[in-house]
């Protein structure tokens, strides 16, 4: 993951830059662009996530508070107040920093399955709250007619420039966790994961390692979520509820929660699968997503990021190999 | 069987699957159709809603096709299901508006989701015909004035509320206890129940305002707490189970006041569910749900029971009032489409002259100040009596 | 209308938050089951009882014999597809760890409720009270004979699983698997089979959990994943691993939920349930009813 990344992001960057125009040309292609501005939204989140999950070892099922708190900052702050978006987007950022630190606190000394209970009752707090505050956020119906943003006076308001605008902060994002997780601050990470004790023992604070990592997963779902409302310009409490959040974790899971890249793949892979590629199958969509997910569980444990090694077990024994 | 047997079993599934999505492409179309768009809560929270609303669109156009389409080209209308999901929603109405380049959008169904693509609508130029009850999908509250793209066809909560209220005033009913369910349906009432009963001259007094999930499955401690108020009368707003069983909650507990529904109880599934309980309650229905008891008169009697007969037969199950909203959406696009032409910016105009046209909900009559047309005759107050409707008194 | 008193309005809260305490207590202890033999946590659990439920109702109309009859046969039906899912999501999974068995049990409650979805449509289905819709009176509250069903099902679950654990040679097993599986595997203990079996018991529980409460609230295809969020919050509040643990958060949870609803807010019933958990949890990190050491993760 090391060097490799700073090259594989050059590729990733070119790609995307092509993506566009690539999806224009090649027929049946047209709504792709559309859809990775979602895509790369959610990268957001889950590249955060991932950190939390892979590295840190810690689960949150309550990732969609956060991204509903940016949303809400922003769609609230612009749409009834009038403020600058940016603006928006930063108070949001910061209100989420406050509640992840007053949340994760006590949280993050809860261990395994208490603590996917407790992230998983914060989320659904929050949700309830973001749906009775009739007066500040619409309620279920929510808030629509949430403006767009505008960058050095240029109006992100069409499928390309935002496009262009989300999955450049995506790479930011990324070069930005990549060196983190290089850096000192990472390999603490991974030695909570690791061993909590033998972390301790080398005088880690283990603590103060897991609630920033806690911190960190939240600013970004938050900054996801701003962007989110000023692309679709509407926000209801139905968009972070629970099956969100853990939407978010099928995402990391599927991409493979060990790394950044999977991250990405992850959200997607999903977004994809859920908003076009099963769409053929109308009633089935359901069923047909659910095996989908277990196909990959079963066959590439290690997520999307795991498939290339996968390959190589294959071609190289001819028989699925054991890379652990 | 060990855990590669169970491997190879799912590895089967796939290798299948991909010979199959190989060997079955896509059928070429011969003429080519006026090319409708649709989007529905087929699945997810709002599925009560859209699911009728589907298969209605598409027994309709079925039916449209084989007497020979519309000025004889035939019509196709792609349907997408949101899965009462906004952002699913955004997309599937942007890829009708840009890729599939249809001449007008029908649907949403959820009032949320259909305020969400207004914009689009807008922005694209295209016609939007919602099937969401919301006063707000086809009011611009900056203006006043209607959106210029969007219609709607169902009848606003408000509506509902007079309907009921009117009602109320007859019996000299005067302390009301309502119950909501805390979705967009629900809430969307309670708001117009709040906002009406203020009214200075309503002479209605909410003593008890309780809420419970869309999902839950007890209400006896709501119903417990209203009991204790003593109202005059009791309001439910939701739709799907969650209806039944407060019914059945309060035959439980002995109340004995009487139980106002909304609309949203509008399936005689409904009645057969609640076991007895539902014997006196007063809903407002549209015609849609109440061919059988119309008068021979009524304006909508052949229109209503033309359709409640083919429903049934194709699909073997109850009418609910959402399907209705479906087919009005649908013909009112197609009867703009005959006079119009396949021209999005005359189908617009030709949707707000839209003058007697007779619908499941009620007589539509548009208008540049007013993009649903409906008045508040189109609901009528029904009793369940011998486990059917019947007209109240 | 009489009089209705304060003290009566209690009882009937009581009575409303014990009936479906008992079924959160119920979908704790199928989680439970499978917890203590693989430290996963099936969230496909909130389908067993949704299954349950609708098997029931489909069998009832079929056969249109007595439920006595129908409720074993709705059972066996629930408890294969428990063997199913150990068989063809659980077991065929490489490297197992827990993060991807739960993530296998998730991807197994989508299908299995997509596959409810077409077998069932989207309409709610009922069935018969066991003993009929007459309500007897308590206290001046109102009590179905139905809310009685549940509560002691509850009570016959408990004791009949009491006697397993403690009783009986496989349960005693199954016990020795979750405290430490290479070790039992030593003495012998088909560990795999043990899985099988977790899975088997706890899809029957949660179909009895779903058979006895859908004359009550009917059942839809879409009420797992609710079921399963409030389950597994009882399931914590109690203590993981703990059955008294799992009733008590289960009567709890519901309990909070009733009187929540009636004396101060109905909009946040829920609310007050969740902040109640998670009070609970920042003092006592292991849930009401467990030692922290014995809560100490090996994995996850």
């Amino acid at each position: 993951m090391k060097k490799i990344s700073r090259k594989g992001l050059l590729i990733l960057a070119a790609g995307l830059a092509a993506f566009p125009w690539l999806a224009k040309v090649v027929p049946g292609l047209g709504s792709y662009p559309e859809v990775m501005i979602y895509a790369g939204i959610y990268s957001l989140i889950t590249m955060g996530l991932s950190v939390l999950v892979g590295f840190a070892g810690q689960i949150s099922l309550g990732h969609a508070a956060f991204f509903g708190i940016g949303a809400y900052a922003s769609a609230v702050g612009t749409a009834t107040y009038n403020l600058d978006p940016w603006l928006c987007l930063i108070l949001g950022a910061l209100l989420s920093l406050l509640v992840a630190l007053a949340i994760g606190v006590p949280t993050l000394k809860l261990k395994g399955h208490y603590l996917a209970m407790a992230t998983l009752a914060f989320g659904i707090i929050v949700f309830i709250i973001f749906n009775e505050e009739v007066d500040i956020t619409g309620g279920p119906d929510g808030l629509s007619r949430i403006p767009g943003l505008s960058l050095f006076g240029l109006k992100l308001n069409t499928t390309m420039s935002y496009f262009y605008f989300v999955w450049t902060v995506v790479l930011l994002v990324f070069w930005f966790c990549a060196n983190l997780l290089e850096s000192r601050i990472g390999r603490a990470f991974r030695a909570v994961h690791g061993s909590e004790v033998a972390a301790m023992a080398m005088g880690i604070n283990i603590s103060s390692h897991k609630v920033q990592a806690f911190v960190l997963s939240a600013v970004l779902a938050s900054l996801a979520g701003s962007l989110y409302v000023h692309y679709i310009n509407f926000i209801n409490p139905s968009t972070c509820n629970l099956f969100f959040s853990v939407k978010l974790i099928i995402m990391i899971v599927m991409g493979g929660t060990h790394s950044l890249w999977g991250a990405i793949l992850g959200a997607v892979l999903i977004t994809f699968l859920s908003n076009v590629w099963l769409h053929a199958f109308q009633e089935w969509e359901v069923l047909i997503y659910g095996a989908v997910l277990l196909i990959i569980v079963i066959f590439l444990p290690d997520g999307l990021a795991g498939l290339p090694e996968k390959i190589k077990g294959w071609a190289g024994r001819g028989q699925p190999g054991k890379a652990s | 069987m060990t855990g590669r047997t169970g491997r190879r079993l799912w590895l089967g599934c796939v290798l299948t699957f991909l010979a199959l999505s190989w060997v079955l492409p896509s059928l070429a179309l011969a003429a080519e159709p006026y090319k409708l768009g649709a989007v529905f809560s087929v699945t997810g929270n709002g599925s009560m809603l859209g699911d009728p609303e589907k298969k209605t669109v598409e027994m309709m156009v079925e039916k449209i096709n084989s007497s020979g389409g519309i000025n004889g080209v035939p019509l196709k209308v792609i349907v997408y299901d949101d899965e009462s999901d906004a952002t699913k929603c955004a997309l599937a109405v942007k890829k009708l508006m840009t890729e599939d380049k249809v001449l007008a959008v029908i649907g949403p169904s959820l009032s949320g989701l259909s305020l969400a693509v207004v914009p689009l609508a807008e922005a694209n130029e295209i016609p939007l015909i919602s099937c969401a009850a919301s006063y707000k999908i086809v009011l611009d509250e900056k203006t006043g004035k209607p959106y210029k793209w969007v219609f709607k066809t169902p009848q606003s909560d408000s509506l509902a509320v007079e309907a009921i209220f009117a009602h109320m005033k007859k019996k000299g009913i005067k302390k009301i206890a309502i119950m909501t369910a805390t979705d967009g349906f629900g809430q969307s009432g309670r708001q117009e129940l709040v906002r009406i009963a203020g009214l200075k001259d309503s002479g209605i007094e909410i003593v008890a305002d309780e809420k419970y999930g869309p999902k839950d499955t007890d209400l006896t401690a709501q119903l417990t707490k209203i009991k204790g108020l003593n109202p005059q009368a009791i309001i439910n707003w939701s739709i799907g189970p969650v209806q039944v069983v407060a019914l059945r909650n309060a035959k439980d507990l002995g109340i004995k006041t009487p139980f106002y529904q909304s609309h949203g109880f509008g399936n005689r599934n409904n009645i057969q569910l609640a076991a007895g309980a539902a014997e006196g309650v007063l809903v407002p229905l549209g015609a849609c749900n109440i061919d059988e008891i119309l008068p021979a008169n009524h304006p909508q009697k052949a229109v209503t029971g033309e359709y409640a007969k083919m429903y049934k037969a194709k699909f073997n199950e109850p009418l609910s009032s959402f399907g209705g909203h479906g087919w009005d959406g649908l013909m009112l696009a197609v009867n703009a489409l005959k006079t119009a032409g396949p021209d999005r910016s005359k189908i617009r105009d030709a949707l707000e002259q839209t003058k007697n046209f007779v619908g499941q909900h009620g007589v539509f009559n548009m208008s540049p100040a007013d993009h649903n047309g409906l008045t508040p005759e189109s609901f009528s107050m029904v009793v369940v009596k011998g486990n059917d409707w019947a007209m109240a008194d | 209308m009489e009089q209705y008193t304060l003290a009566t309005q209690l009882v009937q809260y009581l009575i409303a938050g014990l009936t479906i305490g008992s079924i959160y207590a119920m979908v704790a202890i199928g989680f439970n089951i499978i917890y203590n033999v693989t430290e996963i946590i099936n969230f496909a659990q909130g389908e067993f009882v949704m299954l349950g439920g609708l098997i029931m109702a489909t069998l009832c109309h079929w056969l249109g014999v007595p439920f006595f009859l129908v409720l074993p046969l709705a059972m066996l039906a629930v408890t294969g597809i428990g063997v199913m899912l150990d068989r063809l999501a659980i077991r065929p999974v490489r490297q197992p760890t827990v993060m991807t068995l739960i993530m296998a049990t998730i991807a197994a409650s989508i299908l299995l409720k997509g596959a409810a979805m077409l077998l069932w449509g989207k309409d709610p289905y009922d069935v018969a009270a066991f003993s009929g819709r007459v309500p007897i009176m308590f206290l001046g509250a109102s009590i179905q004979p139905q809310n009685l069903w549940v509560m002691g099902i509850l009570g016959v679950v408990v004791a009949v699983l009491t006697h397993f654990f403690g009783n009986t040679i496989v349960g005693k097993a199954m016990i020795a698997c979750a405290d430490n599986p290479s070790a039992a595997r030593l003495v012998g203990i088909n560990v795999r089979r043990m899985v099988l079996l977790s899975f088997a018991l706890s899809a029957g529980i949660g179909a009895l959990a779903g058979i006895v409460i859908t004359p009550l609230s009917l059942m839809d295809y879409d009420r797992g994943a609710m079921l399963a969020v409030k389950g597994f919050g009882a399931l914590i509040l109690g203590g993981l691993g703990s059955f008294p643990g799992a009733v008590l958060g289960g009567l709890l949870l519901g309990g909070i939920e009733s009187f929540g609803a009636g004396l101060v807010s109905s909009a946040y019933k829920d609310v007050f349930a969740l902040v109640f958990l998670l009070l609970v949890l920042f003092i006592k990190p292991s849930g009401l009813l467990r030692s922290g050491a014995v809560a100490k993760m090996k994995r996850f």
